[in-house]
């Protein structure tokens, strides 16, 4: 291999499998990747770290959250500007550039052209992770047809990148490592033939009559379901600093895309910038990799995540500093040091407490973000919930929103952990059924999602570790008689069912 | 209420451990081998209980803290390889001079038996160096028996293989 590959070939937990060699052009130049890789993932792998220049500054950008969501790994495919290189698979041939400012847009469109077709389903489900896997596979078990969306080329979420055992118990997959999960959930779906699954596809707007547009790879899909679960995750959070975009300084889950997802190394000396369990998890996972962690700062006065986790990395011998954080990155076209800084009960940086900390990677992992716009787009009604992360629908406490039959779960419903997600999905889905299959099974379904609320309620929220976020769910939770006045004050752009 | 220490640490301390109940007695520990869960924050989770072959693990709902019946727990180390907290550990003060420490490991180079490590306490100090006596697997878990100063028992959480 050559000496700048950063790609990872023994690994504790995971074993890389690559496909064939695939050959494709940077910047003119013929460059090795392996199939299944994504272009980021790629170009990371052989030391390139800028992406792109920004548009007004010139500034270089790298990418920072590795599935989709952002746009900082914007790049010229085969001529295409502002490609997403983290969701784009590696191809034989195909050009790839560095992105210089605002690219022109072509002007035309691609040979092949692109083609509509109207899809039947029951049930669509929007987001391939913990809660809409659950979902899917729930609603499907009972014969209803489900159509199920997600952005990337894989089914599985956030899971596919969790290396870590679950929590939980045996019925909720505990004890099996996220990837595993994921890997026994899709096994099952692709057994189903009354689910389709659309990958790399997008499910962008919701129209009048309950019509849904998803825009796929020179395809767009309409499809009007009875029924819908919105299950599209979340967003990392970013945190404001001089030099916060320069390559290098990464998402904490794009970091643990690339090493756990693609096998490539995201830096050799990390900075964690958070200690929930994703900055804690992450630093457990950045050793098993073989990157150093020189520090987790975390601005509060004690550690954000679970004990457990922090357990982990202290026997490694990674400090958590709290009451610290960061104050400025530095380097010229990727990151070479950190400036950190202690703080005061207010969260002011205490001046004279700087101090330079040398690192080539700063993961920022200060919360996530409740991915719900295609709820507000319909017109669901939303708060600003805190403790969930940010916007979320209001909801039943079956999980249908103010959109009739629309139902939100996991991530999108707020900021919880994935087990909830796995439980949200199903009660969602069941309450479906609930609806739409007739006779015994309707009664049956009804009756699981009523055992399934009252564990998730009565049980495992009531692990003081959840009282943040059952609290946030609390305010995000209506009755159906507040719902119902809701729906009249607040008529949804849409229907389903 | 007063935030823990170990919340603000990520380090727990023998005196915290005991004073939560969570440490086996003395004698129980000179009899042989007996896990130790050090999991304090009541988890949604009952994995341990499930996986223990002694059924020595009790909890009466998902989100109590795991409580081991000393006398039915017979230090088999299948917690150690199954708790996803990587919480749990055995320790042995049953022969003389020195202490037998079980942890779960998922690092590379994986260690061998009969090889020298080094021994990590909770705060990642290399306390020392330690004979490895056992190691198994289960779902890329290792469990790492090593022999280390009695001293050091209730030290050494970790190990790690320098070669
Ligand atoms: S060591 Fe074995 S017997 Fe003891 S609690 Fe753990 S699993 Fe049960
Ligand atoms: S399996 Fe581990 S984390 Fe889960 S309850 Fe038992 S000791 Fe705690």
């Amino acid at each position: 291999m050559p000496p700048s590959d950063r790609r990872i070939w023994d690994h504790p937990i995971l074993v890389f499998e690559r496909g064939k060699k695939v050959r494709f052009f940077f910047e003119g130049v013929e460059v090795e990747a392996y199939e299944g890789e994504s272009v980021a993932a790629a170009l990371y792998a052989i030391g390139i770290d800028v992406f792109s220049y920004s548009a007004k500054l010139g500034r270089p950008r790298g990418p920072f959250c590795m599935i989709g969501k952002c746009s900082s790994c914007f790049m010229i495919v085969d001529g295409v500007p502002n490609t997403r290189t983290c969701v784009e698979l590696v191809r034989d041939g195909m050009r790839v550039e560095r992105q210089r400012g605002l690219a022109p847009i072509p002007s035309t469109t691609p040979p092949e052209g692109a083609e509509e077709e109207v899809l039947e389903a029951d049930v669509l489900v929007i987001g391939g992770g913990p809660a809409g896997l659950s979902a899917a596979l729930e609603a499907a078990s009972y014969g209803l047809d489900v159509v199920l969306v997600d952005e990337h080329f894989r089914l599985g979420g956030q899971l596919v990148k969790q290396t870590h055992k679950f929590f939980g118990s045996k019925e909720l997959f505990g004890g099996l490592r996220g990837f595993q999960i994921a890997e026994v959930m899709s096994e099952k779906l692709s057994k189903m033939s009354n689910v389709r699954v659309l990958l790399r596809s997008v499910a962008y707007g919701v129209f009048r009559g309950g019509w849904v547009g998803i825009a796929s790879r020179n395809k767009l899909y309409r499809v009007r379901p009875r029924a819908v679960v919105v299950a599209s995750g979340a967003s990392e959070q970013y945190l404001a600093f001089p030099g916060n975009d320069l390559p290098g300084v990464m998402g904490a889950g794009g970091a643990q895309t690339l090493m756990n997802e693609f096998g490539v190394r995201p830096g050799e000396k990390a900075l964690v910038v958070g200690s929930g369990n994703v900055g804690l998890i992450v630093s457990y996972q950045l050793l098993q990799a073989g990157v150093k962690v020189v520090a987790i700062l975390e601005i509060m006065p004690s550690i954000g995540g679970w004990f457990v986790h922090a357990a982990k990395v202290r026997r490694y011998g990674v400090p958590i500093m709290t009451s610290h954080t960061i104050s400025a990155a530095w380097g010229s076209e990727r990151v070479e040091g950190a400036t950190i800084v202690k703080v005061d009960e207010r969260f002011n940086p205490i001046p004279g407490s700087e101090r330079d900390v040398e690192c080539d990677l700063i993961l920022i992992s200060v919360g996530l973000a409740p991915d719900a716009r295609l709820l507000a787009q319909a017109r669901a009604v939303m708060r600003w919930v805190p403790e969930l992360g940010g916007p979320v629908p209001l909801r039943t406490i079956d999980l249908e929103t103010s959109v009739p039959n629309m139902y939100v779960a996991g991530d999108a419903s707020g900021i919880e952990e994935a087990t909830s997600a796995m439980i949200e999905g199903r009660i969602a889905a069941l309450s479906i059924v609930s609806k739409l299959a007739e006779g015994r099974r309707g009664v049956e379904a009804a009756e699981k999602a009523k055992k399934l609320v009252d564990f998730l309620w009565n049980e495992y929220r009531t692990s003081p570790l959840l009282s943040r976020a059952r609290r946030g769910k609390e305010k995000a939770t209506v009755s159906h008689e507040e719902m119902e006045k809701l729906r009249r004050e607040f008529p949804p752009a849409a229907s389903f069912g | 209420m007063e935030i823990p220490s170990f919340r603000r640490t990520g380090v727990i301390s023998v005196e915290e451990l005991r004073s939560l109940g969570l440490l086996p007695p003395e004698e129980r520990l000179r009899k042989g081998p007996v896990a130790i869960l050090e999991c304090p924050e009541q988890i949604p989770c009952n994995i341990c209980v499930d996986a223990c072959p002694s059924g020595a693990i009790r909890m009466d709902k998902i989100t109590d803290i795991p409580r081991v019946d000393w006398d039915k727990c017979v230090g088999c180390g299948t917690c150690v390889a199954m708790c996803p907290g990587l919480a749990a550990f055995v320790v042995d003060l049953s022969k003389p001079n020195r202490a037998y420490v079980t942890v779960p490991h998922e690092f590379l180079p994986v260690p061998r038996e009969g090889e020298e490590v080094w021994l990590l306490s909770r705060d990642g100090r290399r306390v020392g160096r330690g004979r490895v006596v056992k190691v198994w697997e289960r779902n890329r878990t290792w469990v790492v028996t090593v022999e280390v100063p009695r001293e050091l028992a209730m030290e050494v959480r970790a190990v790690w293989v320098e070669r």
